[in-house]
Protein backbone atom coordinates (compact mmCIF):
# COMPACT_ATOMS: atom_id res chain seq x y z
CA UNK A 1 0.00 0.00 0.00
CA UNK A 2 2.75 2.29 0.78
CA UNK A 3 4.43 1.91 -2.68
CA UNK A 4 1.06 2.22 -4.30
CA UNK A 5 0.73 5.71 -2.55
CA UNK A 6 4.66 6.84 -2.94
CA UNK A 7 3.70 6.48 -6.54
CA UNK A 8 1.01 8.39 -6.14
CA UNK A 9 2.77 10.87 -4.92
CA UNK A 10 5.36 11.39 -7.40
CA UNK A 11 2.44 11.21 -10.17
CA UNK A 12 1.35 14.89 -8.46
CA UNK A 13 4.77 16.30 -7.90
CA UNK A 14 4.18 19.52 -10.00
CA UNK A 15 1.56 19.88 -7.12
CA UNK A 16 3.86 20.58 -4.76
CA UNK A 17 6.19 22.55 -7.03
CA UNK A 18 3.72 25.16 -7.16
CA UNK A 19 3.44 24.75 -3.29
CA UNK A 20 7.17 25.74 -3.27
CA UNK A 21 6.75 28.52 -6.20
CA UNK A 22 4.17 30.47 -4.04
CA UNK A 23 5.97 29.84 -0.93
CA UNK A 24 8.91 31.50 -2.40
CA UNK A 25 6.79 34.10 -4.25
CA UNK A 26 5.37 34.82 -0.96
CA UNK A 27 8.47 34.67 1.29
CA UNK A 28 10.17 36.98 -1.38
CA UNK A 29 7.87 39.74 -1.37
CA UNK A 30 7.24 39.76 2.10
CA UNK A 31 11.38 39.52 2.86
CA UNK A 32 11.78 42.66 0.68
CA UNK A 33 8.40 44.88 2.09
CA UNK A 34 9.86 43.97 6.08
CA UNK A 35 13.09 44.47 5.76
CA UNK A 36 12.16 47.98 4.09
CA UNK A 37 9.53 48.64 6.47
CA UNK A 38 11.39 47.22 9.36
CA UNK A 39 14.62 49.68 8.48
CA UNK A 40 12.30 52.46 7.99
CA UNK A 41 10.18 52.27 11.23
CA UNK A 42 13.64 51.19 12.94
CA UNK A 43 15.36 54.47 12.04
CA UNK A 44 12.50 56.29 13.95
CA UNK A 45 12.46 53.98 16.75
CA UNK A 46 15.99 54.51 17.74
CA UNK A 47 15.31 58.40 17.43
CA UNK A 48 14.46 61.72 19.19
CA UNK A 49 10.97 61.79 18.50
CA UNK A 50 9.10 60.57 21.47
CA UNK A 51 5.79 60.54 19.89
CA UNK A 52 6.85 58.39 17.23
CA UNK A 53 8.99 56.06 19.38
CA UNK A 54 6.10 55.42 21.80
CA UNK A 55 3.68 54.88 18.24
CA UNK A 56 6.23 52.63 17.01
CA UNK A 57 6.44 50.53 20.61
CA UNK A 58 2.98 50.33 21.03
CA UNK A 59 2.53 48.65 17.23
CA UNK A 60 5.75 46.27 17.78
CA UNK A 61 4.43 45.36 21.32
CA UNK A 62 0.65 44.56 19.90
CA UNK A 63 2.56 42.04 16.83
CA UNK A 64 4.90 40.54 19.35
CA UNK A 65 2.36 40.07 21.41
CA UNK A 66 -0.13 37.94 19.94
CA UNK A 67 0.45 35.27 17.62
CA UNK A 68 0.64 35.21 13.95
CA UNK A 69 -2.51 32.93 13.40
CA UNK A 70 -4.60 35.83 15.52
CA UNK A 71 -3.06 38.58 13.47
CA UNK A 72 -3.90 36.72 9.90
CA UNK A 73 -7.54 36.18 11.23
CA UNK A 74 -7.61 39.90 12.54
CA UNK A 75 -6.89 40.98 9.08
CA UNK A 76 -9.05 38.46 7.37
CA UNK A 77 -12.26 38.29 8.86
CA UNK A 78 -12.21 42.10 10.82
CA UNK A 79 -10.62 44.32 7.56
CA UNK A 80 -13.98 43.15 5.50
CA UNK A 81 -16.28 44.43 8.58
CA UNK A 82 -14.52 47.67 8.02
CA UNK A 83 -15.17 47.92 4.35
CA UNK A 84 -11.73 46.50 2.51
CA UNK A 85 -12.72 43.39 1.51
CA UNK A 86 -9.15 41.69 0.49
CA UNK A 87 -8.17 38.35 -1.27
CA UNK A 88 -6.75 35.65 0.62
CA UNK A 89 -3.23 36.22 -1.12
CA UNK A 90 -2.63 40.46 -0.66
CA UNK A 91 -4.07 39.51 3.07
CA UNK A 92 -1.07 36.73 3.64
CA UNK A 93 1.68 39.40 2.00
CA UNK A 94 -0.32 42.08 4.53
CA UNK A 95 -0.40 39.93 7.47
CA UNK A 96 3.29 39.22 7.28
CA UNK A 97 4.73 42.70 5.99
CA UNK A 98 3.04 43.73 9.13
CA UNK A 99 4.29 41.11 11.66
CA UNK A 100 7.60 40.65 10.11
CA UNK A 101 8.41 44.69 10.04
CA UNK A 102 7.97 44.65 13.41
CA UNK A 103 10.68 42.12 14.54
CA UNK A 104 13.20 43.46 12.30
CA UNK A 105 12.32 47.13 13.42
CA UNK A 106 13.75 45.76 17.09
CA UNK A 107 16.65 44.50 15.50
CA UNK A 108 17.35 47.58 13.76
CA UNK A 109 16.70 49.74 16.09
CA UNK A 110 18.99 47.87 18.54
CA UNK A 111 21.91 48.01 15.94
CA UNK A 112 21.66 51.63 16.21
CA UNK A 113 21.87 52.28 19.45
CA UNK A 114 24.72 50.19 19.81
CA UNK A 115 26.64 52.85 18.21
CA UNK A 116 28.56 55.17 20.81
CA UNK A 117 27.09 58.42 20.60
CA UNK A 118 30.76 59.91 19.75
CA UNK A 119 30.08 58.28 15.74
CA UNK A 120 26.89 60.82 15.56
CA UNK A 121 29.09 63.62 17.11
CA UNK A 122 31.48 62.99 14.56
CA UNK A 123 29.58 63.09 11.24
CA UNK A 124 27.61 65.66 12.79
CA UNK A 125 30.30 68.12 13.31
CA UNK A 126 31.53 66.99 9.45
CA UNK A 127 28.96 68.85 8.12
CA UNK A 128 26.54 65.86 7.22
CA UNK A 129 22.74 66.27 6.79
CA UNK A 130 21.05 63.64 9.23
CA UNK A 131 20.21 61.34 5.99
CA UNK A 132 24.30 61.17 5.55
CA UNK A 133 24.94 60.63 8.89
CA UNK A 134 22.31 57.48 8.69
CA UNK A 135 24.03 56.41 5.32
CA UNK A 136 27.31 56.89 5.78
CA UNK A 137 28.52 56.77 9.06
CA UNK A 138 25.60 54.86 11.58
CA UNK A 139 24.08 52.58 9.41
CA UNK A 140 27.13 50.99 7.75
CA UNK A 141 27.99 50.57 11.09
CA UNK A 142 25.15 49.42 12.88
CA UNK A 143 24.58 46.33 9.90
CA UNK A 144 27.83 44.55 11.46
CA UNK A 145 25.46 44.10 14.82
CA UNK A 146 22.07 43.94 12.88
CA UNK A 147 22.98 41.43 10.31
CA UNK A 148 23.48 38.24 12.08
CA UNK A 149 20.18 38.72 13.71
CA UNK A 150 18.61 39.64 10.49
CA UNK A 151 19.12 36.70 8.30
CA UNK A 152 18.29 34.60 11.52
CA UNK A 153 14.62 36.43 11.37
CA UNK A 154 14.44 35.65 7.61
CA UNK A 155 14.69 31.71 8.59
CA UNK A 156 11.49 32.73 10.96
CA UNK A 157 10.02 34.61 8.63
CA UNK A 158 10.22 31.80 5.87
CA UNK A 159 8.87 29.43 7.90
CA UNK A 160 5.96 31.56 9.17
CA UNK A 161 4.96 31.61 5.88
CA UNK A 162 3.48 27.81 6.52
CA UNK A 163 0.47 29.96 8.72
CA UNK A 164 -0.99 31.71 6.08
CA UNK A 165 -2.27 28.64 4.76
CA UNK A 166 -5.17 29.00 7.40
CA UNK A 167 -6.63 31.58 4.76
CA UNK A 168 -6.79 29.33 2.07
CA UNK A 169 -3.16 30.61 0.48
CA UNK A 170 -2.70 27.12 -2.14
CA UNK A 171 1.41 27.27 -0.77
CA UNK A 172 3.05 24.24 0.26
CA UNK A 173 1.92 23.66 3.84
CA UNK A 174 -1.47 23.86 2.31
CA UNK A 175 -0.45 21.63 -0.24
CA UNK A 176 0.50 19.20 1.51
CA UNK A 177 -2.96 19.37 4.12
CA UNK A 178 -5.16 18.88 0.34
CA UNK A 179 -3.15 16.08 -0.37
CA UNK A 180 -3.48 14.06 2.73
CA UNK A 181 -6.87 13.62 2.32
CA UNK A 182 -6.42 12.15 -0.99
CA UNK A 183 -3.22 9.77 -0.11
CA UNK A 184 -3.50 9.81 3.59
CA UNK A 185 0.27 8.88 4.07
CA UNK A 186 0.56 12.01 6.84
CA UNK A 187 4.21 10.36 7.46
CA UNK A 188 4.96 10.44 3.38
CA UNK A 189 3.40 13.65 2.94
CA UNK A 190 4.52 15.81 5.05
CA UNK A 191 7.85 14.37 5.40
CA UNK A 192 7.97 15.93 1.81
CA UNK A 193 6.77 19.20 2.84
CA UNK A 194 9.45 19.49 5.42
CA UNK A 195 12.23 18.29 3.03
CA UNK A 196 11.16 21.48 0.44
CA UNK A 197 10.84 24.10 3.54
CA UNK A 198 14.40 22.66 4.29
CA UNK A 199 15.63 23.14 1.43
CA UNK A 200 15.11 27.10 1.58
CA UNK A 201 15.69 27.52 5.00
CA UNK A 202 18.49 25.50 5.47
CA UNK A 203 20.84 27.51 3.92
CA UNK A 204 19.95 30.83 5.58
CA UNK A 205 20.49 28.91 8.94
CA UNK A 206 23.48 27.77 8.07
CA UNK A 207 24.43 31.87 6.30
CA UNK A 208 23.20 32.95 10.01
CA UNK A 209 25.53 31.31 11.91
CA UNK A 210 28.27 31.99 9.31
CA UNK A 211 27.57 35.55 10.22
CA UNK A 212 27.20 35.24 13.75
CA UNK A 213 30.91 34.30 13.58
CA UNK A 214 32.05 36.12 11.18
CA UNK A 215 30.87 39.63 13.12
CA UNK A 216 31.85 38.49 16.43
CA UNK A 217 35.92 38.47 15.59
CA UNK B 1 -14.95 51.15 13.01
CA UNK B 2 -15.39 50.23 16.40
CA UNK B 3 -18.34 52.48 16.95
CA UNK B 4 -20.50 49.02 17.30
CA UNK B 5 -18.07 47.02 19.33
CA UNK B 6 -20.30 44.65 21.43
CA UNK B 7 -18.94 44.21 24.77
CA UNK B 8 -22.17 42.51 26.12
CA UNK B 9 -21.12 39.78 23.94
CA UNK B 10 -17.85 39.14 24.65
CA UNK B 11 -19.42 39.11 28.21
CA UNK B 12 -21.28 36.34 27.28
CA UNK B 13 -18.89 34.44 26.15
CA UNK B 14 -16.36 34.87 28.77
CA UNK B 15 -16.42 31.56 30.48
CA UNK B 16 -15.60 30.63 27.06
CA UNK B 17 -12.42 32.13 26.64
CA UNK B 18 -11.48 31.58 30.49
CA UNK B 19 -11.83 27.92 29.86
CA UNK B 20 -9.54 28.57 26.97
CA UNK B 21 -7.02 30.30 28.75
CA UNK B 22 -6.25 27.59 31.33
CA UNK B 23 -6.49 25.64 28.46
CA UNK B 24 -3.20 27.62 26.81
CA UNK B 25 -1.92 27.69 29.94
CA UNK B 26 -2.30 23.82 30.84
CA UNK B 27 -0.81 23.25 27.36
CA UNK B 28 1.82 26.01 27.57
CA UNK B 29 3.25 25.09 30.67
CA UNK B 30 3.21 21.16 30.31
CA UNK B 31 4.93 21.44 26.66
CA UNK B 32 7.83 24.40 28.17
CA UNK B 33 8.62 21.52 31.17
CA UNK B 34 8.98 18.78 28.67
CA UNK B 35 10.84 20.91 26.34
CA UNK B 36 13.50 21.87 28.94
CA UNK B 37 13.80 18.17 29.20
CA UNK B 38 14.65 17.94 26.00
CA UNK B 39 16.60 20.23 25.35
CA UNK B 40 18.72 19.35 28.16
CA UNK B 41 19.15 15.55 27.16
CA UNK B 42 19.19 17.02 23.51
CA UNK B 43 22.16 19.39 24.26
CA UNK B 44 24.29 17.15 26.22
CA UNK B 45 23.77 14.51 23.40
CA UNK B 46 25.13 17.40 21.46
CA UNK B 47 28.04 18.43 23.45
CA UNK B 48 29.29 14.77 24.85
CA UNK B 49 31.26 14.40 22.23
CA UNK B 50 29.99 10.32 21.55
CA UNK B 51 29.65 10.26 17.67
CA UNK B 52 26.65 7.91 18.12
CA UNK B 53 24.27 10.60 20.12
CA UNK B 54 26.22 13.60 19.04
CA UNK B 55 25.20 13.71 15.30
CA UNK B 56 21.38 12.45 15.93
CA UNK B 57 21.11 15.53 17.98
CA UNK B 58 22.53 17.19 15.73
CA UNK B 59 19.97 15.77 13.02
CA UNK B 60 17.03 16.66 15.63
CA UNK B 61 17.99 19.88 16.26
CA UNK B 62 18.61 21.46 12.62
CA UNK B 63 15.66 20.01 11.46
CA UNK B 64 13.19 21.34 13.99
CA UNK B 65 14.83 24.77 13.36
CA UNK B 66 14.54 24.49 9.83
CA UNK B 67 10.88 23.69 9.02
CA UNK B 68 7.57 25.21 10.31
CA UNK B 69 6.10 23.78 13.13
CA UNK B 70 2.80 23.87 11.55
CA UNK B 71 4.06 21.28 9.57
CA UNK B 72 5.67 19.30 12.46
CA UNK B 73 2.26 19.59 13.72
CA UNK B 74 0.40 18.24 10.54
CA UNK B 75 3.04 15.69 10.40
CA UNK B 76 2.21 14.54 13.57
CA UNK B 77 -1.27 14.23 13.38
CA UNK B 78 -1.45 12.77 10.16
CA UNK B 79 1.50 10.92 10.65
CA UNK B 80 0.67 9.31 14.05
CA UNK B 81 -2.29 7.33 13.08
CA UNK B 82 -0.88 5.54 10.02
CA UNK B 83 1.47 4.26 12.32
CA UNK B 84 -1.72 2.79 14.24
CA UNK B 85 -1.12 5.44 17.28
CA UNK B 86 -4.55 7.15 18.32
CA UNK B 87 -3.73 9.91 20.30
CA UNK B 88 -5.79 12.82 21.33
CA UNK B 89 -5.16 15.96 19.60
CA UNK B 90 -4.07 17.45 22.33
CA UNK B 91 -1.44 15.54 23.36
CA UNK B 92 -0.01 15.45 19.89
CA UNK B 93 -0.33 19.51 20.29
CA UNK B 94 1.98 18.83 23.03
CA UNK B 95 4.16 16.56 21.72
CA UNK B 96 4.62 18.86 18.71
CA UNK B 97 5.64 21.73 20.94
CA UNK B 98 7.48 20.01 23.40
CA UNK B 99 10.13 18.53 20.33
CA UNK B 100 9.79 22.03 18.59
CA UNK B 101 10.80 23.85 21.58
CA UNK B 102 13.42 21.45 22.80
CA UNK B 103 15.74 22.31 19.58
CA UNK B 104 15.38 25.42 20.36
CA UNK B 105 16.24 25.28 24.33
CA UNK B 106 19.11 22.65 23.59
CA UNK B 107 20.62 25.69 21.28
CA UNK B 108 20.51 28.58 24.20
CA UNK B 109 21.68 25.97 26.49
CA UNK B 110 24.89 25.57 24.21
CA UNK B 111 25.00 28.99 23.97
CA UNK B 112 24.93 29.47 27.82
CA UNK B 113 27.89 27.03 28.43
CA UNK B 114 30.11 28.47 25.16
CA UNK B 115 29.48 31.76 27.08
CA UNK B 116 32.01 31.00 29.87
CA UNK B 117 35.21 31.80 29.36
CA UNK B 118 37.79 29.63 28.20
CA UNK B 119 39.87 30.35 31.70
CA UNK B 120 37.51 29.07 34.04
CA UNK B 121 37.46 25.40 32.07
CA UNK B 122 41.39 25.50 32.17
CA UNK B 123 41.34 26.42 35.57
CA UNK B 124 39.21 23.63 36.89
CA UNK B 125 40.97 21.51 34.20
CA UNK B 126 44.33 22.35 36.26
CA UNK B 127 42.64 22.12 39.83
CA UNK B 128 42.13 18.10 39.19
CA UNK B 129 38.44 18.29 38.84
CA UNK B 130 37.51 15.56 36.68
CA UNK B 131 34.46 16.31 34.10
CA UNK B 132 31.67 16.16 35.71
CA UNK B 133 33.03 18.10 38.77
CA UNK B 134 34.07 20.77 36.31
CA UNK B 135 30.40 21.15 34.61
CA UNK B 136 28.63 21.01 38.18
CA UNK B 137 30.89 22.89 40.37
CA UNK B 138 32.45 25.60 37.58
CA UNK B 139 30.67 25.66 34.16
CA UNK B 140 27.00 24.91 34.62
CA UNK B 141 26.35 27.45 37.94
CA UNK B 142 27.82 30.36 35.44
CA UNK B 143 26.21 29.06 32.32
CA UNK B 144 22.65 28.72 33.53
CA UNK B 145 22.36 32.08 34.86
CA UNK B 146 23.14 33.63 30.90
CA UNK B 147 20.20 31.00 29.87
CA UNK B 148 17.09 32.29 31.97
CA UNK B 149 16.22 35.60 29.96
CA UNK B 150 16.91 34.05 26.63
CA UNK B 151 14.50 30.62 28.12
CA UNK B 152 11.71 33.49 29.20
CA UNK B 153 11.88 34.61 25.38
CA UNK B 154 11.61 30.95 24.49
CA UNK B 155 8.26 30.97 26.54
CA UNK B 156 6.87 33.67 25.11
CA UNK B 157 7.25 32.38 21.64
CA UNK B 158 5.98 28.65 23.06
CA UNK B 159 2.64 30.44 24.48
CA UNK B 160 2.23 32.08 20.47
CA UNK B 161 3.01 28.53 18.76
CA UNK B 162 0.54 27.24 21.18
CA UNK B 163 -2.44 29.06 19.45
CA UNK B 164 -1.03 26.77 16.04
CA UNK B 165 -2.78 23.86 17.92
CA UNK B 166 -6.62 25.53 17.42
CA UNK B 167 -5.49 24.38 13.54
CA UNK B 168 -6.19 20.89 15.24
CA UNK B 169 -9.03 21.40 17.00
CA UNK B 170 -7.41 21.73 20.51
CA UNK B 171 -9.72 23.92 22.59
CA UNK B 172 -7.37 26.64 23.62
CA UNK B 173 -8.02 30.16 23.57
CA UNK B 174 -7.76 30.93 19.76
CA UNK B 175 -9.88 27.56 19.15
CA UNK B 176 -12.42 29.73 21.35
CA UNK B 177 -12.53 32.90 19.01
CA UNK B 178 -13.02 30.64 16.17
CA UNK B 179 -15.91 28.89 17.77
CA UNK B 180 -17.39 32.51 18.58
CA UNK B 181 -17.30 33.72 15.13
CA UNK B 182 -18.39 30.77 13.88
CA UNK B 183 -21.51 31.10 16.48
CA UNK B 184 -22.11 34.57 16.25
CA UNK B 185 -20.22 35.61 13.66
CA UNK B 186 -18.83 38.66 15.16
CA UNK B 187 -14.93 38.60 14.64
CA UNK B 188 -13.50 41.59 16.17
CA UNK B 189 -14.98 41.32 19.48
CA UNK B 190 -13.61 37.27 19.11
CA UNK B 191 -10.48 38.12 18.04
CA UNK B 192 -9.21 41.26 19.84
CA UNK B 193 -10.59 39.74 22.97
CA UNK B 194 -8.11 36.63 22.29
CA UNK B 195 -4.99 38.96 20.97
CA UNK B 196 -5.75 41.30 24.61
CA UNK B 197 -5.25 37.67 26.62
CA UNK B 198 -2.30 36.69 24.69
CA UNK B 199 -1.07 40.73 25.15
CA UNK B 200 -1.01 39.63 29.30
CA UNK B 201 0.68 36.87 29.30
CA UNK B 202 3.21 38.47 26.97
CA UNK B 203 3.56 41.40 29.29
CA UNK B 204 4.03 39.48 32.49
CA UNK B 205 6.69 37.31 30.76
CA UNK B 206 8.48 40.11 28.93
CA UNK B 207 8.71 41.86 32.13
CA UNK B 208 10.04 38.80 33.60
CA UNK B 209 12.76 38.61 30.90
CA UNK B 210 13.56 42.13 30.76
CA UNK B 211 13.84 41.67 34.85
CA UNK B 212 16.00 38.90 34.64
CA UNK B 213 18.07 40.48 32.14
CA UNK B 214 18.84 43.46 34.20
CA UNK B 215 19.82 41.24 37.42
CA UNK B 216 22.48 39.49 35.14
CA UNK B 217 23.64 42.62 33.96
CA UNK B 218 23.63 43.85 37.42
CA UNK B 219 25.26 40.96 38.44
CA UNK B 220 28.13 40.64 36.23
CA UNK B 221 29.18 44.31 36.89
CA UNK B 222 30.19 43.09 39.73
Amino acid sequence: MMAFYFSRLVEIYPFFLKGLWMTSKIAFISLATCTLLGFFLGIFRSGKNPILRFVIGVYVAFVRGTPFVVQIFIIFFILPEWGIQLEAFPAALLAMAIMGSAFICEIVAGGINAIPKGQWEAAASSGLSLIQQLRLVIVPQAMKVILPPLVGQYVLLIKDTSVVSVIGVMELTRVGWVTVVRIPEGLMVFSLVGILYFSISYPLIILSNYLERKMAL
Amino acid sequence: MLTDFNFRIIMEYLPLFLTGLRSTFFISIVSLLLALLTGIIACSCRISGIKFIKYPAIAYIEVIRSTPLLVQIYFLYFGLPTLGLRIPEIQTGILALMLNSGAYIAEIIRAGINSVDEGQLEAAVSSGLNYFQRMRFIILPQALGVTVPPLLGQAIVLVKDSALLSLISVMELTRCGQTMTSERFMPSEAFFTVAFFYMCIYFVLKSLADWSQKKLIFREAY
